[in-house]
């Protein structure tokens, strides 16, 4: 192989090292308001929050500035290395870490305390893209893609093993790439669905609407959805969405309206499994009809659909214990907890909210400033942004990030060599993960799982962590076009 | 490459937009919690801010000669913050305050009892405990840190020096549903004025609340005050009255009237100020304060007597020969009569048999048929005036004179700054034709149907308050200042209404008959008992028939010729007026004029102390 020479501060992608920038000084900003208190210490003081902050994203830009200067091969020559290193760092910690709030990963050397959970992302994303990259590599043979797995899994069954859930979570953020690298879309698609309906099915548990249990009739109402998009999706079914669709909805409606009027009330949830019980019928007659086998394979998505709901409902009410129930009730926000998950994010909500659309003003959160959301520098640090900044300023926070996300995948795909391009698709999967369940947690969508908003939170690891692996693959672009 | 096919750049589309839809779906929930939805905002305001409601003082009272009557004393109330409380030792909390453990329980489910608190929040303080003791007070506030949610805030309750006047200055208690339903600047456990003068005055009284805004952080640790106090209003002071009553001569009274039913007032005509307005039986103000209260209150309720009715205001009467002089102003007025028009009487007025009278010679002119208190003299007047043709009908003739009761002050009523006066009675034509009608609704009354009107019984209801304004009337000759209890609020000006005259329309002359005939009733007719020899006393009596024994009746003014004073009493079942309103009538006057009784008088005044006059009453139950 040979190498043309490139000037790197050319080729390198400053739109992205622009909005890195935005982030982290808003971030910076945001924890300053967030620890800001009556007897406030100067935004630079380096006994605050704050001034540590400033001290992380100092060396995180040099940090970042090395990366750049490293040659892009030596990631893809040195990544196996990378990756085993930091499997030996997690074993480690795993044994030597000592419990620190409950949680067993850090790794305290003197005055340095560092997460080796959060540099495994991207040493993983590293690991992966080289084997992925081999040439020839068929990710649909099975034997690769259990070795995929295996890679994936690995840390993250360390990083549990270190009480941290949900950094051990965000691994499930690579199917993203695997979907992108030609993995079944369905895999991707039923995991979804899983863990929408698991959620939802206990989360609205024993919130009724009359006669209607609204955890059922939220979940068959989504597979009904489903099962009609998935019928467009099939030309030759296509033309009887016409008359399926509004029949579908009309049904439902009327039996809604009906059970206001009805003297004993309807339960809906057996409404709405009846039309799924006639799409059914109706998708097996087209089956018959055009011999195409992708209607029985929704007719079995249909039924494991409704037996996964009320098996759902049936394990957590009859085999799980009580204290386990609560445990994943509280952990998904629906007991509430005034000390625990709940209180958390009621008390974000409340901070959020209180912002209204332009917020409080920089530095006058009462919220966030009297310390009533927990964790408010760290995990809960959009909640000074919501409070203070107010919908606007929210808003303009998650479109950068939506930026930031569409730049990678655009990068991404602008990659000549795999391992670039898979690389870059874990970065955008892991910083979407992040984003969407962090950001979901604090407004109050997902289940509460700790794990930082991506080059906002305070935490010296988590920045570390982020900055090498976004300049990683900063470095993997700006010499796309040094190969020959 | 192999990847790069048509599918993988779908599916770049796909990720795009599962990403895009994400981030809208979280904008869209931003949007809910900040722009649409207000109760975070408000739950926000609860939680961060402390809102510590300064308290301010009453307004004190005290009477005409500055002696102060009501003042304000410091009391401890609990108040909880159900949102803060966690848990912690009742028991010894119980112990702090001398309660039961099911005292307790009551108690926190009362603050949480929507029906009995119907401004319950779990943010901010709500009362638990009222009134507590110093001493509990002391023991509680060392140990409060241990009871979180649990503080204790200062007010004050009243404090009586004397034992009197408890109508006139009436009572505070807790706001109960409907006050704080009628005013929102009420919450509970805030006092309001139930009677008397903290009723009439409770505005002046309360003063402003006043509130200090402090910042609390999670822990309920006060950080400070928010926005270092710009937006906290310092309480304003209530005003203090100082009252028309004079505390010495109303405690007088009462002592006279102890063991009796009934009420003596006492007006100063030129004012129409108040100096003493006694109601029988009474009670002593100080058991309507603090956590005795409750018992206190239920065992005057349920008093036969009615000891918290002020009979003074809200009694009413039949006025009996106390309002012939009113009777005499009105045919002088119309020309009826001129004092020297003579009516016959022998034994009474003849037709119908009706009302007797006493002997006495005939026939009388006006001034000596008020000396002696003829029964027919009036009739005879009424009837006159009914029958006089100048009215064009018996309606018009009837709504003529009550007209001129009005004008006197009776059939409203004075608007006295206390509550609950009632307007009494006095009927008109509208009146009569649906009391004395006939199945066609044609009315068939006469004068002589009506005729005891003339005397003060019939239909006539007064309080005892219009009877001695009719005193104070007669008294200024045709002018009454509506009578009120309080002379002063502190740099504000009286209500109008009691600083303005109001005139009757009778002309002056007519007052000066009726004067020489009451100066006559005193010298030498009913009252002779008022006849004091140094005060020139003007009087008439009354006696009341009702379903008992008669009420005696007394009403007076004097000096005659420069009127500092006007009395009433009244003593249920007292008989005839002269038995015992007279004589107390007589100490009154003295009392208020000299500042005391003579001792040649002492004999009368232990006289009257010693009788006891309580018809028999089934207890209620």
């Amino acid at each position: 192989m040979s190498y043309r020479k490139i000037n790197i501060w050319n080729a390198l992608d400053w739109w992205t090292v622009a909005l890195y920038l935005i982030l982290v000084i808003a971030g910076w900003l945001s924890i300053y308001a967030s620890t800001y208190d009556y007897d406030q210490t100067s935004m630079v003081d380096l006994s605050g929050r704050s001034g540590m902050q400033m001290i992380w994203i100092i060396t995180s830009l040099v940090l970042g500035f090395v990366l750049l200067m490293i040659d892009s091969e030596w990631y893809e020559i040195f990544a196996f290395w990378i990756y085993f290193l930091i499997i030996a760092v997690l074993i480690l910690t795993v044994i030597v870490a000592p419990d620190i709030k409950g949680s067993r990963s850090w790794l305290v050397i003197g005055p340095i305390r560092i997460q080796p959970a959060e540099f495994a992302k991207f040493a993983t994303a590293l690991a992966v893209a080289k084997v992925m990259s081999v040439y020839r590599f068929e990710l649909l043979n099975l034997s690769n893609f259990i070795k995929i797995l295996g890679l994936v899994f690995l840390p993250a069954l360390l990083i549990l093993c270190q009480k941290e859930t949900g950094s051990a979570l965000v691994f499930l953020a690579f199917f993203l790439m695997l979907y992108r690298e030609g993995m079944p879309g369905f895999i991707l698609f039923l995991g979804f669905c899983a863990v929408l309906f698991f959620v939802l099915s206990i989360r609205l548990s024993d919130v009724f609407w009359g006669q209607t249990e609204m955890s059922q009739f939220v979940v068959l109402l989504i597979i009904m959805i489903i099962l009609l998009c998935l019928l467009y999706n099939y030309k030759k079914g296509r033309h009887h969405l016409k008359f399926l669709a509004p029949a579908s909805a009309g049904v439902t409606a009327l039996a809604a309206v009906l059970s206001i009027y009805l003297p004993g009330g309807l339960n809906l949830s057996w409404v709405v499994l009846g039309i799924i019980g006639s799409l059914s019928v109706y998708f097996l007659f087209l089956f018959i009809k055009y011999r195409a086998f992708h209607y029985l394979l929704i007719i079995l998505f249909a039924v494991g659909s409704v037996g996964f709901l009320y098996s759902v409902d049936y394990v957590f009410d009859h085999i799980l214990e009580p204290h386990h129930q609560i445990r994943i009730q509280v952990t998904l926000g629906v007991v509430d907890d005034p000390s625990g998950a709940g209180y958390n994010v009621n008390q974000s909500k409340i901070a959020i909210g209180s912002g209204g659309v332009l917020g409080k003003g920089y530095l006058n959160g009462t919220q966030t400033k009297l310390k009533y959301v927990p964790e408010q520098d760290t995990d809960f640090i959009f909640c000074t942004v919501g409070e203070e900044k107010g919908f606007v300023g929210a808003s303009v926070i998650l479109l950068l990030f939506l930026v930031l996300i569409v730049r990678l995948v655009y990068l991404s795909e602008r990659q000549k060599t795999t391992f670039s391009r898979i690389y870059g698709y874990c970065v955008t999967a892991i910083v979407f993960f992040h984003v969407a369940v962090n950001v979901g947690m604090v407004i109050g969508i997902t289940p509460v799982i700790g794990i930082p908003l991506p080059f906002f939170s305070y935490g010296g690891s988590s920045l570390w962590a982020f900055t090498i692996l976004l300049f990683i693959f900063l470095r993997l672009d700006a010499s796309r076009n040094a190969r020959l | 490459m192999k990847n790069r096919d048509l599918n993988m750049e779908k599916r770049k589309r796909y990720i795009i937009s599962f990403v895009a839809v994400v981030i809208l779906i979280y904008i869209a929930q931003l949007f809910n919690l900040q722009v649409l939805n207000n109760d975070y905002k408000e739950w926000a305001d609860s939680n961060a801010f402390l809102k510590k409601i300064l308290y301010p003082s009453r307004g004190i009272l005290s009477d005409r000669n500055g002696k102060l009557l009501v003042y304000n004393q410091s009391a401890y109330d609990v108040m909880v913050v159900m949102r803060e409380t966690s848990q912690f030792d009742t028991l010894s909390f119980c112990k702090a305050v001398d309660i039961s453990l099911a005292d307790f329980r009551r108690y926190l489910a009362d603050v949480k009892n929507k029906n009995k608190n119907p401004g319950y929040s779990s943010y901010t303080p709500q009362l638990f405990i009222s009134k507590l003791q110093n001493k509990e007070y002391g023991i509680l506030q060392e140990s409060i840190y241990k009871f979180p949610g649990f503080y204790i805030q200062n007010r004050t309750v009243r404090q009586y020096d004397y034992p009197n006047a408890a109508h006139i200055l009436g009572y505070i208690a807790e706001a109960d549903k409907q006050d704080i339903a009628d005013d929102n600047y009420y919450i509970r456990g805030d006092y309001i004025g139930k009677t008397g003068i903290e009723k009439s005055y409770e505005n002046q009284l309360r003063g402003e609340k006043g509130v200090e805004i402090l910042l609390r952080d999670v822990h309920g640790r006060i950080k400070g005050k928010y926005e270092d106090g710009q937006y906290d209003k310092d309480p304003v002071s209530g005003k203090d009255l100082t009252l028309a009553i004079d505390i010495d001569l109303q405690a007088y009274g009462e002592e006279l009237m102890q063991n009796k039913l009934g009420s003596i007032i006492v007006l100063q005509p030129k004012t129409g100020e108040i100096l003493c307005m006694i109601s029988s039986p009474t009670y002593d103000p100080s058991l309507l304060i603090g956590r005795q209260f409750g018992a206190n209150f239920a065992e005057l309720v349920k008093n036969p007597y009615t000891p918290l009715i002020n009979r003074a205001l809200n009694g009413t009467y039949p006025p009996g020969s106390t309002f012939k002089p009113a009777q005499a102003l009105a045919f002088l007025q119309e020309n009826i009569i001129t004092p020297n028009t003579a009516y016959s009487c022998h034994g009474g007025f003849p037709i119908g048999g009706r009302p007797k009278c006493h002997g006495h010679g005939s026939p009388l002119p006006l001034i000596p048929a008020l000396g002696t208190s003829c029964n027919a003299y009036f009739c005879w007047g009424l009837k006159a005036m009914l029958e006089n043709r100048k009215y064009g009908s018996r309606d018009a003739a009837i709504d003529k004179w009550r007209d001129l009761m009005v004008m006197q002050g009776f059939g409203y009523r004075l608007g006295v700054d206390l509550p609950g006066e009632k307007r009494g009675l006095i009927p008109n034509s509208q009146y009569y034709n649906r009391a004395y009608s006939d199945k066609n609704g044609k009315s068939w009354w006469g004068p002589i149907t009506i005729i005891s009107i003339a005397i003060g019984q019939g239909e006539i209801q007064l309080s005892p308050i219009q009877i001695g304004n009719l005193a104070a009337t007669i008294a200024n000759r045709g002018y009454f200042y509506p009578p009120h209890v309080v002379k002063e609020i502190k740099d504000t000006p009286l209500d109008s209404i009691y600083t303005h005259p109001r005139y009757t329309g009778i002309a002056r002359e007519h007052y000066e008959s009726v004067v020489s005939g009451m100066r006559l009733a005193v010298t030498g007719g009913t009252c002779y008992g008022a006849n004091i020899s140094d005060i020139e006393v003007c009087g008439k009596t009354g006696t009341a028939q009702n379903s008992g024994k008669d009420h005696s009746i007394f009403m007076a003014f004097a000096p005659k010729d420069d009127p500092e004073v006007a009395v009433v009493v009244i003593v249920e079942n007292g008989g005839f007026g002269a038995t015992y309103a007279v004589p107390t009538g007589r100490l009154m006057i003295q009392k208020a004029l000299k500042g005391e009784v003579p001792e040649s008088d002492k004999w009368i005044e232990q006289n009257i102390k010693n009788t006891t006059i309580l018809r028999s009453v089934l207890p209620k139950n």
